[in-house]
């Protein structure tokens, strides 16, 4: 028995992801009415706060890293590696670009193997506080190491994180949103990775009034390889947003995608885009994209796009689902028949439903934590 | 000692067709230690029966009552049925993605229970119960149901059954799917839990086999959405031996008087 209502997609973009126009100059975007392909589906009114190309207030955000060790002196627009793998394809980014002076760099030197994980904790210190970020992660040749972006507080956030996945090293990268109810934050996230490398990728978005992470990943080098994950619960009035894009650019390159969101609550909104492209010289690729709604309560409206492109016919293998649904009344009657309440019932399979993301992120205190948070989106306590 | 009791009990179901009723007054009662077991044609309504008993949304209750020990357990929701003392091993048990057997089963227990069991002696109950019907540990920490062979599932369900200690169980063709010697694995689980607790059963086949292992008190020969003849063990070899035929034919006639009256 399906748990889900598989629907087609609503729409196919007319243009495809690969053709968006990049500019580190803000003045080549228009501001976002809402008609664009890339802000169709986004909260453009509420996420107007970004799309002024003004300084930062200078007490924003208040960031903490720990360890210290792998921070390296800042990078200036235009100063190498910064701007290596990283375009703006629309105006908060490249806003984000241009007026952060000094971007955070981040390096895992070469070789090196680190189980516990780097922290950057990112502290909005107030709502009506704009804040600008360009991050850039540097994961060295057959370095290892896994790195968590964690978003708290409030304030209005554009943000950029520039990862560099260089040959054969293996890179987890998590970023999480647990901003408080009048957050508003726009994150570009654009990767590249080299031959035989990894990227583990997993967003996380709970908190926030309006929260779009959109990542980006190119595969270059021959047997790259990259999972990008997602979990979000949207409640009531808010709006939570990615559009994930995987280029298979190299040859034999795998590419998995796994959104799963819950709603609940009038007016929560999500939505998903999810582009692939399987480019001309990418002959035996491995891509499959899914994104998975549960909606569990009247009012609340899943945006579900998946897209497909493939420049080469010799692939291994692609496809895509995406199925938003409500509750399976066969799950619920089977819990119910073993004496569990119809409300911890639904509590039980939402959790699991999300929780398949929450057990693959690989950080068992993490998961823990997030698995808490999500219990506690669930019984309507701290969003 | 305790009743359930069924009389004269009526069930719809929704189809694209529109309304179409498939209990047609089943009268029943089993009583504490009882084992009935109930025989029938595919399609004659033996899953609904145990569906309605345990209260799925699916299947509307047009006329008649069940009660347990005079309570009725029509007014009760699904899991208020379960908390009551009813339990239903499941034709086709359900996948739960993202929650672990060991979860489920502790969340469960708890709710019978009204209260945690003690995690020393649970979680050894558990061990002991899951070695008994030749489960492997590995089963514990997986997702319920999710990727168990028919089987497994099957095996599952009686786990349940002895861990959660219910007063009746409804197993609707625990025995269909099952190899040899899960077989006998399984119908031990039931005779253990049939003892153990005294428990009344409503055993749904469509094979004698089973009963070599289950001595049923009772046999029911259910058909188009009632019992049709009652009887001892006798009668499911009998069964075997001669099909429905002889039933089949009374029910085509019942369906042309009700063809004349709506006519
Ligand atoms: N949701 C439904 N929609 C349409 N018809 C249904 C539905 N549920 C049950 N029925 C019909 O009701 C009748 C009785 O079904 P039921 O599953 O109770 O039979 P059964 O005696 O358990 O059969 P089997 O021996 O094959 O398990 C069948 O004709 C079935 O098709
Ligand atoms: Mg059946």
């Amino acid at each position: 028995m399906s748990t889900y209502i598989e629907t087609e997609p609503s729409f196919v973009p007319v243009q495809t992801r690969s053709e968006r126009p990049t500019s580190y100059d803000p003045a080549d975007f228009d501001a976002p009415t809402g008609r664009e392909v890339d802000w169709k589906f986004s909260d453009v009114a509420r996420l107007s706060p970004l799309f002024e190309d003004a300084d930062g207030d200078p007490q924003a955000i208040d960031y903490e890293i720990e360890p210290e060790a792998f921070v390296q002196a800042p990078l200036a627009p235009g100063q190498a590696p910064r701007g290596e793998a990283f375009h703006p394809e629309d105006l908060p980014s490249a806003i984000a670009w241009k007026r952060t002076a000094e971007a955070l760099h981040l390096v895992i030197p070469a070789g090196l193997e680190t189980q516990e994980p780097v922290r950057v904790s990112i502290r909005g210190l107030g709502a009506q506080l704009r804040g600008h970020a360009h991050l850039v992660i540097e994961a060295q040749e057959r370095s290892r190491a896994i790195v968590v972006l964690e978003h708290t507080g409030s304030a209005r956030f554009a943000e950029n994180v520039e990862v560099l996945v260089r040959d054969h090293a293996a890179l987890t990268l998590i970023t999480v949103q647990e901003w408080e109810d009048d957050a508003i934050h726009a994150s570009a996230h654009q990767a590249v990775i080299g031959t035989g490398a990894s990227l583990k990728h997993v967003v996380v978005s709970l908190g926030g009034a309006v929260v779009r992470v959109n990542p980006s990943v190119r595969l270059a080098g021959e047997h790259s390889e990259a999972q990008l994950l997602g979990a979000y619960f949207a409640d009531a009035g808010q709006h939570l947003e990615s559009q994930v894009y995987v280029y298979h650019e190299g040859r034999n390159t795998k590419g998995r995608v796994l959104y799963k969101g819950a709603l609940q609550g009038a007016s929560a909104h999500t939505v998903w885009i999810g582009d692939v492209l399987i480019g001309r010289d990418a002959v035996g690729t491995d891509s499959y994209e899914q994104n998975r709604n549960l909606v569990l309560t009247d009012g609340a409206r899943a945006d579900s796009v998946p897209n497909l492109e493939i420049e080469t016919g010799d692939i291994e293998g692609a496809g895509h689902a995406s199925a938003t649904g409500r509750f399976d009344d066969e799950q619920l009657f089977y819990l119910q028949s073993r004496g569990i309440t119809e409300e911890e019932a639904r509590r039980l399979v939402v959790r699991g439903f999300l929780l398949e993301i929450v057990q693959q992120i690989g950080v068992e205190s993490l998961a823990e934590r997030l698995a808490q948070a999500i219990e506690a989106e669930l019984s309507g306590g701290a969003s | 000692m305790s009743v359930l009791e069924i009389r004269d009990l009526q069930t719809t179901v929704e189809t694209e067709q529109g309304t179409k009723q498939i209990l047609r007054g089943v009268d029943l009662t089993v009583k504490t230690g009882e084992i009935h077991a109930i025989m029938g044609p595919n399609g004659s309504g033996k899953s609904t029966l145990a569906y309605t008993i345990a209260g799925h949304p699916k299947y509307t209750v047009t006329g008649g009552t069940i009660t347990l020990d005079g309570e009725d357990v029509l007014a009760m929701t699904v899991d208020e049925r379960a908390r009551a003392g009813l339990f239903l091993a499941m034709q086709y048990p359900v996948e739960i993605p993202g929650v672990t057997n060991t979860n489920f089963l502790r969340t469960a227990k708890t709710a019978i229970d009204g209260e945690a069991p003690s995690i020393r002696t649970w979680s050894k109950d558990v061990k002991e119960a899951m070695t008994r019907l030749r489960m492997d540990s590995s089963f514990a920490a997986r997702n319920v149901n999710e990727g168990f062979s028919g089987g497994e599932k099957k095996r599952n369900e009686i786990l349940q059954l002895e861990l959660l200690k219910p007063r009746f169980a409804v197993l609707d063709e625990t025995d269909s799917g099952l190899d040899v010697d899960a077989l006998k694995i399984v119908s031990e689980g039931v005779n253990r839990a049939h003892e153990a607790t005294d428990l009344g059963i409503l055993l749904i086949t469509h094979y004698t086999r089973i009963l070599r292992y289950i001595k049923p008190d009772f046999v029911h020969v259910f058909v188009a959405g009632k019992v049709a003849e009652e009887g001892g063990p006798d009668l499911a070899e009998r069964l075997e031996e001669e099909g429905y035929d002889r039933y089949q034919v009374a029910e085509s006639a019942a369906d042309g008087a009700d063809a004349l009256n709506v006519g």
